[in-house]
């Protein structure tokens, strides 16, 4: 168990926007609630999953909802703490750690705006290593764990269990609709997670990964080195296309925002044209037509110049960007992984090739 | 005769147009002076005196940076109370959070959170606390605070609790001004709060600055109404824009590109205004810029409102060239005002693009000899570099690879090369060097309704918007036979009783 720094939390920020593979909502309500508590003295801890007991309980948090509606009803570190302490009064045990859904975008740092609250460690890992659209796209359910019980908190102090759901698909249905009911934005804890489970089926180290890909952006930035190669560094990941955008196509159909960016070389891919679908993230990309890079590889696409993220909302004509790959999970490659979250999960009849096998 | 005055305020220099039917009589363009009304006599006492009809002109037309420029040089600010309207959600992230220290510690007075708001769907969120308001009103009289910024959870969608709060606070403290940050803003609360506050610190400011330019008017001998461009490249009559500062915080480039499509006959094209130390470069449609939809900084303050979509580059005609050969660095650093003492080809020591362009024979300013032994090679690798900036400029603010024409303003427009990558043609216009102030000459009046409509069809709402925009822009000075409509926008909202669209109209109009 350690304490992070203030600038670890600004770092995570910068981290987990590019592992958000262009989804996972901007992290920067939740960095700036952060600010707040360590400008109020609080310091988060935290802790390896080694460091659990095997019947320890940990939380597993994540913020619900539409994106738009979350620049409006602000994320706030109480009504985040509120799902946790639910979770408690149902189960009437006590927690020992929270631990992040996603590590890509703002839900990395949900955890530790409850862990203020609460007064509790954060576990230094996830159950994505990135972002991911749906529930069921996750380590624990690849791992076929439970996936109930949920509690899902609203700040007018609005509270549901959902107690039993018989499968992923179900508990993403009824807590969708509850969660559109309080207005389309709420705090979710969802299954708890003992210690057991934690060190077996979570993905570990990726809250330190994300702070590592944070300082490295930050580092080369103020060195003046290029900051998408010192990423490329530190994760042993593979640069796959450098160019603008030429053309973006979007549309929102059952509540994803689906589309396709065609993308012109330029310097060393000069005559080349790279094509990237998304759904909510970045999920395949085409090389002169030819599949070049496809999830759960994660495709992360960066202004070329200062290295920040680009979500799959802002992108837009003209933009410097490249596209680069960082390895996933072991798990998210497994037969069972793949059929979570490789491409024919989200539609695309592709056999999954690693770029970096 | 329909004569104009167009006035731009820079931070350099004040240039004044007088426009007649449609054609420049007369131009000048004068050093902006630290009070700027100095500046804007001086201008006008020369225009009238290159063109004595110039006193007849029925309306003049004043774009001026000075707003932005006291957020930017924190000065001249009021100290604000900041009522947020959201409670129990976004308790942790209070107005002003997220503000740099020292503008917020010069701005911030009361600040107030209460129950209220909006869902999403039009329902509300909780009950609006009016007592809790008419509390807060009362502290604010006492804390002797002037001006109030008003911020409710989706007021885009439903003002009503803004609308409350503000004529409660009318009722408790007649005299503060108050800002409803629906007036200014989309969703992104703590954006669209922080113009409403920008906005807030601004209007006593605004309140002066206005009331010094109508003086200075009246000084010289001129009796028509005062307008303030906005930064949509419409006008509205001064004693009504100065309850809304923030609208003029990009009126100069909006100001060039709407006097370069003027010029240049072009409703369709790309505009590059190169000024002393920045080049702007932004995109017309039908006339008008094209507006931004993201986040946009003013002093450091994250803010989302309507502004045009700008692509600025630290290029200028007071830039600074460094060269240690073989590695040349343009910029970002510029001389600015200072281009008549510090260039070289003005007696001055340092390098800047001006030289660079004497030099290349690109136009003849000050002594050319002074730059007679700078190597070929230098000036060739600078000019090469010009273009490059150009060019990636032009590319990025372009939404599509079709190729566009591209008008060419401001005092630095002749560094802009005759053929660029992906243009199909340099316009260089007439009167180039005041293009702003024929924007701010030419500009419209516009009248806008942005209201949720119950039990009618599509069309029937948007035709009653559109006549209730219609009389507004009347109001607002515009001639009814020349009205049209640039921006039509509906949305339907679900949860909300009957069959309701929420419907946004914006008509412009000649001034009568």
């Amino acid at each position: 168990m350690r304490p992070v720094g203030a600038d670890e939390i600004e770092s995570l920020a910068i981290g987990a926007w590019i592992l958000g593979t262009g989804g996972g909502g901007s992290p920067y309500l939740a960095l700036l609630n952060m600010r707040q508590l360590y400008r109020k003295g609080v310091v988060c801890q935290l802790m390896d999953a080694s460091e659990l007991h095997d019947d320890d309980l940990v939380a597993v948090v994540s913020n619900m909802g539409a994106p738009l509606v979350g620049q409006e009803r602000l994320t706030d570190p109480k009504t985040m703490a509120l799902a946790v302490t639910m979770m408690e009064e149902y189960l009437g045990r006590k927690f020992h750690a929270v631990m992040s859904l996603e590590i890509g975008g703002g839900n990395s740092i949900q955890p530790f705006m409850a862990a203020a609250v609460l007064d509790l460690p954060v576990v230094d890992g996830d159950c994505m290593g990135r972002a991911f659209p749906e529930a069921q796209m996750t380590s624990f359910a690849i791992h076929d764990l439970r996936m109930y019980p949920l509690t899902l908190a609203d700040v007018r102090d609005n509270a549901v269990v959902v107690a039993r759901a018989a499968s992923w698909k179900w508990m993403e249905r009824i807590s969708r609709k509850a969660c559109v009911e309080v207005g389309s934005i709420a705090s979710t804890c969802k299954a708890p997670r003992t210690g057991k489970e934690i060190k077996e089926c979570a993905i570990l180290g990726s809250t330190t990964k994300a702070i590592r890909i944070g300082r490295a952006v930050q580092a080369a930035r103020r060195a003046h080195r290029d900051p998408i190669d010192a990423v490329l560094e530190v994760e042993a990941g593979i640069k796959i296309f450098s160019g603008k955008i030429l053309d973006i196509a979007r549309r929102t159909t059952e509540g994803f925002l689906r589309g396709t960016a065609t993308i012109e070389g330029l310097d060393q891919f000069r005559g080349h044209t790279f094509k990237l679908a998304f759904q909510n993230e970045f999920a395949v990309g085409w090389l002169d037509d030819r599949p070049r890079v496809m999830t759960p590889d994660l495709i992360c696409v960066l202004d070329t110049v200062s290295g920040d993220a680009i979500g799959t909302e802002t992108l837009r004509y003209g933009q410097r960007m490249t596209v680069i790959a960082l390895p996933a999970p072991p798990i998210l490659l497994t037969p069972k992984g793949i059929e979570h979250v490789g491409p024919r999960a989200f539609g695309y009849d592709l056999d999954f090739r690693s770029v970096f096998a | 005769v329909r004569r104009r005055i167009g006035i731009d305020v820079g931070g350099t220099n004040t240039d004044a147009v007088v426009i007649e039917e449609g054609i420049v009589k007369a131009w000048v363009k004068k050093p902006t002076t630290a009070d700027v009304t100095t500046g804007i006599t001086r201008a006008l006492a020369a225009l009238v005196e290159q063109a004595p009809a110039a006193r007849e002109a029925q309306a003049v037309m004043i774009g001026t940076t000075h707003f932005t420029n006291a957020v930017v040089q924190r000065r001249d600010l009021g100290r604000v109370a900041a009522v947020r309207i959201g409670l129990p959600s976004g308790a942790s992230l209070p107005p002003f959070v997220d503000w740099p220290e020292d503008l917020a510690a010069l701005v911030r007075g009361e600040v107030v959170m209460l129950e209220g708001g909006h869902e999403f769907d039009g329902r509300p969120l909780v009950p609006f606390d009016s007592r809790g308001m008419r509390e807060a009103a009362r502290r604010i009289r006492a804390a002797g605070i002037r001006s109030v910024g008003i911020a409710a959870v989706f007021s885009p969608l439903n003002a009503s609790c803004e609308e409350e709060a503000g004529a409660i606070l009318q009722q408790e403290c007649p005299d503060v001004a108050v800002t409803l940050s629906h007036r200014l803003g989309r969703i992104g609360l703590l954006e669209r709060e922080n113009a409403a506050l920008l906005n807030a610190c601004l209007v006593e400011l605004a309140r002066t600055t206005a009331r010094a330019f109508t003086r200075a008017l009246r000084a010289s001998g001129i009796a028509a109404p005062l307008y303030l461009t906005q930064n949509d490249g419409t006008v509205m009559l001064a004693e009504v824009a100065e309850a809304y500062p923030v609208y003029s915080f990009a009126s100069g480039p909006t100001n060039s590109m709407r006097g370069a499509a003027f010029l240049g006959k072009r409703d369709e094209a790309l505009v590059i205004d190169v000024g002393g130390t920045t080049t702007d470069i932004g995109i017309l449609r039908l006339g008008f810029p094209r507006e931004a939809n993201n986040v946009v900084e003013i002093g450091g303050v994250r803010t989302l409102f309507r502004m045009p979509d700008l692509l600025s580059l630290g290029l200028g005609g007071g830039t600074l060239i460094t060269s240690a050969p073989p590695s040349l660095t343009i910029g970002p650093t510029s001389v600015g005002y200072r281009l008549t003492e510090q260039a070289l080809v003005f007696g001055g020591d340092v390098l800047t693009v001006t030289d660079v362009a004497v030099a290349a024979g690109l136009i003849d300013l000050g002594d050319r000899r002074r730059v007679a032994s700078l190597p070929a090679g230098l000036v060739a690798q600078a000019l090469t570099r010009i273009r490059a900036m150009i060019e990636e400029g032009v590319d990025r603010m372009k939404t599509d690879a079709a190729e566009a024409p591209l008008i060419a303003v401001g005092g630095g427009a002749f560094l802009v090369p005759p053929r660029l990558a992906g243009v199909s043609e340099v316009l260089n216009v007439p009167h180039q060097a005041v293009a702003n102030a024929v924007g701010a000459a030419i500009a419209q009046v516009s009248g806008e309704v942005d209201q949720i409509f119950q039990d009618l069809s599509r069309n029937e709402a948007i035709d009653r918007a559109r006549r209730l925009a219609e009389d507004k822009a009347v109001e607002a000075g515009a001639d009814r036979a020349t009205i049209s409509i640039v921006e039509v926008e509906d949305l339907p909202l679900a949860y909300l009783p009957g069959n309701s669209l929420r419907t946004r109209v914006r008509v412009v109009g000649e001034i009568a």
